[in-house]
C-alpha cells in the first residue's frame, strides 16, 4: 500500500507515493535524492538527520513522512543562497568545526535553531547543552562550540 | 602563495561539499536496478545451528535471493583473514581458526552473520529475514577475557585449545628479575582497559556491482584502505583477480580504526552481486554497528615497577590478557603485541622490561585496532603505575618523570623493547605543559575546592607512540603480511593545474587540504589549482591506506618524492628551453631559472612544453609531466608529549568535572596547525570518553551486548567535555623529508591516563586506592562510600 504525500522542501513542492511507514528522512534521502541529511543511529540520539520542519529543528528519523504532509521543510541543501554559505555554515568552515562531515548537516541545522531559540545570545555552556542531541565523534566538540558562537554573532550581524 | 603553504592555517577545501550536503557517502549511492541486503544475525553468544529454513523468506514479496553459510561454503567463499602472524614464546604462529563470512554450523557471538537476504527494498529484505527459521542449540559461552583461560571455560574453537590465541613475550625476563631483586621499592598495579565500541558517526555500508560483460566487480565500501580491501578479497577470500575488482571508498564518515578491516558484509555483497547479477547495497543500522564492528581495547593487566631509593626506574614487568573476541579481525593479533609491548619503555630509561601477553577468544565481537591501537593501552599501564609510584614514594609526579626521562641528546635511543626512538624532547614538553596548566598553582586550587566541599586532582600522562606505519622490512620480520609503504602520483595537466593521487584515505583528516598545501609549497602552484584524489583503486595506482597516524609521514613523503621527480624532469626541459645545462637550473617558487642570471621560465611553461613538445629535448626526456613515487619509511615516527588533566569531583554525587585539560604534543613540523589541533581535540574527546563514560559491556551469562545502542553506550556529548588547551613542542622527525611525526592518535593515547591519574589524585585523600575506567559518577561515588566505610571501621 502506498499513499501520497506532499510538502514544501527547500522552497519547492515535493510530492511522492510512499509506504505509510516511510520516515521523513527516508523520503528526503531516497525519494527526493537530498542525501545531505544523514542517518547515524536508530534511537533518535545522534542528530545527523536534523532538518527544519516549519522552522523548528526536528530529527527526521523520528517523524513519518506522512506527518510532514503540508509542512515547510528545509534541509542542509537549502541553506546556502545564490552560492553564498549561510553564516553558520561559514562559521563551521572558518573554525574547523567539521572533520568527516557526517554529523555536520544535522549539527548546522540544530545550531541555527539553537541560535534563534536563544535570540542570538549564546554562551559556551548554552551551546554545549543545546547540542546534547547531536553526536560528533571527530572534533571533541571544541571547534563546533567555537563555530556556533561565532555563527550566532554572524547571524545577528547579517540579520539572518 | 605563502599564505597557503606548509605551516599555514588554511581552511579546508573539502568543507564546501560537506557543509552544503554535497558529500558522497556510500549510503547515498543509488545504482540502476539496485537491490538491498539485510543480514540476519545471531541472537545468541554461542550456539550450534541445527537447521536453517529459508523457504518462507525466499518467497516473500520482493525477495531476490537468500543465502546461508551452506551456500557460501559450497561456493568456496574463503575465510576472512587475519593479516599479521604473531609468533608465541615458543616460536609457534598464533592460532588462526576459520572465520566464515556466514556462519556454517556454529555462531560465536551475538551479531554473528547467519543469513543474507537480498530484496528490492530494504524493508522487504528486513521483513523477509523475519521469516527465516533457525534452530539454535545454545552452548555455554565465555565473555570475560580474564576467565577465558580457566579450566572448564566454554571453548570457542577446536583450533585454539583453552581459548588461547597466543602466549607472547618480549624483553629480558632474567634481567628484570635481577633488577627486582635489588629494588628499593616495588609498585604494583592491577588495571582493566575497558572495552570500547568505535562508533564512527557514519555506520558501515557497502554496495557491490558486477559487470557480466567485463567480469569486473565494483565495491563501494566505508573503508580506510580500499587497496588493502581489494588485495585481501582478491588474494585470500574471494579469489577475484585483483585487476577485476575495483574498490571505491568515497567520502567516509569517520573510521578510528574500525573501517580498516575487511568484514563479512562487504565480502558477501561482492560475492553475491555476481550471483544475482544486480547491484546490492547494505547499510548497517546502528544496532548492527554495535554488535558487528570490531571493538577496541579490552585488556586485563598486572604490572610491577621496580625502583631504587631515588625513584630511578630499574625494571618493569607487565602481564596482560587481551581479548580477541570470537574471531580474529584483520590486524587483531598485532595490536596487543607489536603495538603494545614495544611501547612500554615510554619516555623513560627503564633498562629492563618484560611483557607477557596472552590473547584469548571469547564469545564477543572481534576486537581490533581502535584509535591508538595498543599504544593507549601501553601508555595507560605505564603512566598509571608511574603516578602510583610517585604517590607511594612521596616524590612529585613531574619530578619522578624528569628523573627517568631519556635525555634530549640520547637519540637514536634503543629501548629494551625493540624500538629505536629517533628524536624527542620530553623534558621540554613537560616543562611547557606544566606552565600551561599552572601546575605550581594547583595546591591552592585544591585547597579552594576543598573549602567548597569538593575533591580536586591533577594527573599527568607523558606518552610516546610509534606511528607512521611502517618500515616494511621491520614489520615483515615481525609477521606483517603486507608492506607498509605509500604511493603517490603527481600529474600536471597541460593547462597547468595538478592532480595528486594518494593511497592515503581521508575520512575526516583533511588530506585534500594538507596534501594540497604540500604540493603548493613544493611546486609553487596555487592551492586552488591542486586537486587531491583518493579512495578509488581504479584511479589511485596503489595504496596502503590510513591508520597508525601514517598519512602525512608516509603518504605525504611519497607526494614529496613525486614532486621531486617533477622538479628533476622540469629542470631538463627548462635547460633546453633556456639553452643551458640542467646542472645550472634552479627551481624556486614555481620558476626555473639559470643560477645567477635573470633568465627564467615558469613551471607552467615547462609543463605546457612537456605536453606540446614542439621544441623539446625528446632524445633526453619523455613528453608529459606525470610522476609516480613510492615511499617506504626508514623507521617509525615517535610523536610524544605530555597531557595534563585537572578534575573536580563532587563527593556527594560522584560527578567529575574536568576543570582544565592541557596538551603539549611533539608532532615534529606542522603542515596545517588548524587541522592538527582538530585531530588532537578529537583524540582527547575519545580519550576522555574512555576514561569517564564509555564501556562496551556484555552480560556475562547470556553474552548479550548490554550497551548496544546510544541509549546505553555513553558517547561523549558536547556538555560532557571541556574546551582544551593545546600547545606544541617541535622536534622534527630526522628521517622523512617533511620532518613530520603524525598527530591522529595522540589524544586518544594520552588522555585516559591523564584523566584517571587526576581522579586517583583527587580521591587519594579520602582513601580510594583504585578505580577502573570508565570512572562514571556511580563508580566514583561507590568507591568513596567503600573508602568511608573502611576508614570508619578502622
Amino acid at each position: 500500500m502506498s499513499v501520497s504525500v506532499s510538502m514544501k522542501v527547500n522552497g519547492k513542492t515535493a510530492t511522492g507515493n510512499v509506504e505509510p511507514r516511510t520516515l521523513l528522512v527516508q523520503f528526503i534521502r531516497e525519494h527526493l535524492g537530498l542525501t545531505g541529511t544523514h542517518v547515524g543511529c536508530d534511537t533518535s540520539q545522534c542528530g545527523a538527520c536534523v532538518v527544519h520542519v516549519d522552522g523548528k529543528s526536528i530529527k527526521s528519523c523520528t517523524m513519518l513522512a506522512l506527518r510532514a504532509d503540508g509542512a515547510d521543510v528545509s534541509t542542509i541543501e537549502g541553506l546556502a543562497k545564490d552560492g553564498t554559505l549561510h553564516p553558520m555554515q561559514e562559521a563551521f568552515r572558518e573554525h574547523h568545526g567539521l572533520q568527516c562531515g557526517f554529523c555536520t548537516p544535522g549539527m548546522v541545522m540544530s545550531a541555527i535553531d539553537l541560535v534563534k531559540r536563544h535570540n542570538y545570545k549564546l554562551d559556551e555552556k548554552t551551546v554545549r547543552h543545546g547540542l546534547e542531541g547531536n553526536l560528533c565523534r571527530c572534533t571533541g566538540y571544541h571547534n563546533i562550540v567555537k563555530a556556533v558562537l561565532a555563527g550566532a554573532e554572524a547571524m545577528q550581524a547579517k540579520g539572518v | 602563495m605563502s599564505e597557503q603553504g606548509i605551516g599555514k592555517r588554511v581552511v579546508r577545501k573539502e568543507d564546501q561539499r560537506f557543509l552544503t550536503g554535497k558529500g558522497h557517502y556510500t549510503d547515498d549511492l543509488q545504482r540502476i536496478r539496485q537491490t538491498h541486503a539485510y543480514f540476519l544475525r545471531s541472537p545468541h553468544a554461542h550456539a550450534k545451528i541445527a537447521r536453517i529454513d529459508t523457504k518462507a523468506a525466499q518467497s516473500a514479496p520482493g525477495v531476490v535471493a537468500v543465502f546461508t553459510g551452506a551456500d557460501t561454503a559450497a561456493a568456496k567463499v574463503g575465510s576472512l583473514i587475519c593479516g599479521w602472524v604473531v609468533k608465541d614464546k615458543h616460536g609457534e604462529p598464533h592460532k588462526a581458526p576459520p572465520h566464515p563470512a556466514l556462519a556454517v554450523d556454529t555462531v560465536r557471538h551475538v551479531g554473528d552473520t547467519v543469513a543474507m537476504v537480498i530484496a528490492e527494498t530494504e524493508a522487504q529484505a528486513k521483513d523477509a529475514a523475519e521469516k527465516i527459521v533457525v534452530d539454535y542449540q545454545e552452548l555455554p559461552a565465555v565473555i570475560n577475557p580474564a576467565k577465558a583461560l580457566d579450566k572448564g571455560a566454554a571453548q570457542l574453537h577446536a583450533e585454539a585449545p583453552g581459548n588461547l590465541c597466543y602466549d607472547w613475550e618480549l624483553g629480558d625476563r632474567a634481567a628484570v628479575d635481577a633488577a627486582f631483586a635489588k629494588a628499593a621499592h616495588v609498585t604494583k598495579i592491577d588495571l582493566v582497559n575497558n572495552r570500547l565500541i568505535p562508533n564512527a558517526m557514519e555506520p558501515r555500508a557497502a554496495a557491490a556491482e558486477y559487470d557480466a560483460g567485463s567480469g569486473q566487480y565494483t565495491l563501494w565500501t566505508t573503508s580506510q584502505n580500499p587497496h588493502v580491501t581489494r588485495l585481501v578479497l582478491s588474494a585470500f577470500v574471494l579469489g577475484i583477480p585483483e585487476h577485476k575488482l575495483r574498490v571505491i571508498a568515497p567520502d567516509v564518515g569517520g573510521g578510528f580504526g574500525s573501517k580498516i578491516f575487511i568484514y563479512a558484509e562487504e565480502t558477501l555483497l561482492t560475492w553475491a552481486s555476481a550471483k544475482v547479477n544486480r547491484p546490492i547495497k547494505w547499510t548497517a543500522e546502528r544496532n548492527e554497528s554495535f554488535v558487528s564492528d570490531a571493538h577496541g581495547r579490552d585488556h586485563v593487566t598486572h604490572a610491577e615497577l621496580a625502583m631504587d631509593k631515588d625513584g630511578k626506574f630499574l625494571a618493569l614487568k607487565v602481564d596482560t590478557i587481551a581479548n580477541m573476541g570470537a574471531y580474529l579481525s584483520t590486524f587483531a593479533t598485532a595490536v596487543p603485541t607489536y603495538l603494545y609491548g614495544t611501547l612500554l619503555a615510554g619516555q623513560y630509561t627503564t633498562p629492563a622490561i618484560h611483557v607477557n601477553v596472552r590473547s584469548v577468544f571469547t564469545n564477543t565481537a572481534p576486537v581490533d585496532a581502535y584509535r591508538g591501537a595498543g599504544r593507549p593501552e601501553a601508555t595507560f599501564v605505564l603512566e598509571r603505575i608511574v603516578e602510583q609510584a610517585a604517590r607511594e614514594m612521596k616524590i612529585d609526579k613531574a619530578e619522578l618523570r624528569r628523573r627517568n626521562f631519556i635525555a634530549t641528546d640520547a637519540y637514536p635511543y634503543q629501548t629494551p623493547v625493540a624500538l629505536a626512538y629517533d628524536s624527542g624532547n620530553y623534558a621540554g614538553a613537560l616543562k611547557k605543559a606544566l606552565e600551561m596548566a599552572d601546575y605550581d598553582g594547583f595546591e591552592k586550587r585544591r585547597a579552594d575546592s576543598k573549602a567548597k566541599g569538593k575533591l580536586r586532582g591533577i594527573g599527568l600522562s607523558a606518552y610516546i607512540e610509534a606511528c607512521g606505519l611502517a618500515p616494511s622490512a621491520v614489520v615483515g620480520s615481525l609477521g606483517a603480511g603486507v608492506g607498509q609503504w605509500e604511493s603517490a602520483q603527481v600529474r600536471f595537466n597541460p593547462t597547468g593545474n595538478v592532480q595528486v593521487y594518494t593511497g592515503s584515505h581521508s575520512h575526516g583528516q583533511g588530506h585534500e587540504t594538507t596534501f594540497a598545501q604540500l604540493v603548493s609549497t613544493q611546486l609553487g602552484v596555487p592551492l586552488d589549482q591542486v586537486e587531491v584524489i583518493h579512495g578509488d583503486t581504479a584511479s589511485v595506482p596503489f595504496g596502503m591506506g590510513t591508520y597508525g597516524s601514517r598519512s602525512l609521514a608516509v603518504g605525504g613523503s611519497a607526494i614529496v618524492k613525486a614532486c621531486d621527480k617533477i622538479i628533476a624532469k622540469g629542470k631538463k626541459i627548462a635547460a633546453h628551453m633556456l639553452e643551458a645545462s640542467a646542472a645550472d637550473i634552479e627551481f624556486k617558487n614555481g620558476v626555473f631559472s639559470i643560477a645567477g642570471t635573470d633568465k627564467q621560465v615558469p613551471l607552467g611553461g615547462v609543463v605546457f612544453s612537456a605536453y606540446v613538445p614542439h621544441n623539446y629535448p625528446l632524445n633526453e626526456v619523455e613528453p608529459g609531466m606525470d610522476e609516480n613515487a613510492f615511499y617506504d619509511p626508514a623507521n617509525f615516527t615517535y610523536p610524544a608529549g605530555v597531557h595534563i588533566c585537572e578534575i573536580e569531583i563532587d563527593p556527594d554525587t560522584g560527578v567529575s568535572t574536568i576543570a582544565k585539560f592541557t596538551a603539549v604534543d611533539d608532532f615534529g613540523n606542522l603542515v596545517n596547525p588548524m587541522i592538527v589541533e582538530g585531530q588532537v581535540h578529537g583524540g582527547i574527546g575519545q580519550g576522555i570518553g574512555q576514561a569517564l563514560l564509555e564501556h562496551g559491556v556484555y552480560d556475562e551469562k547470556s553474552g548479550q551486548l548490554l550497551t548496544g545502542s546510544y541509549m546505553d553506550y555513553t558517547m561523549p556529548r558536547a556538555d560532557d567535555l571541556p574546551s582544551f588547551d593545546v600547545g606544541y613542542q617541535v622536534t622534527p622527525c630526522p628521517h622523512n623529508p617533511l620532518g613530520v611525526k603524525g598527530c591522529g592518535e595522540a589524544g586518544a593515547i594520552a588522555a585516559p591516563a591523564a584523566v584517571m591519574n587526576a581522579i586517583h589524585d583527587a580521591l587519594a585523600p579520602v582513601g580510594v586506592k583504585s578505580i577502573d575506567m570508565p570512572a562514571t559518577s556511580s563508580r566514583v561515588w561507590q568507591a568513596i562510600q567503600r573508602a568511608n566505610t573502611k576508614m570508619a571501621a578502622e
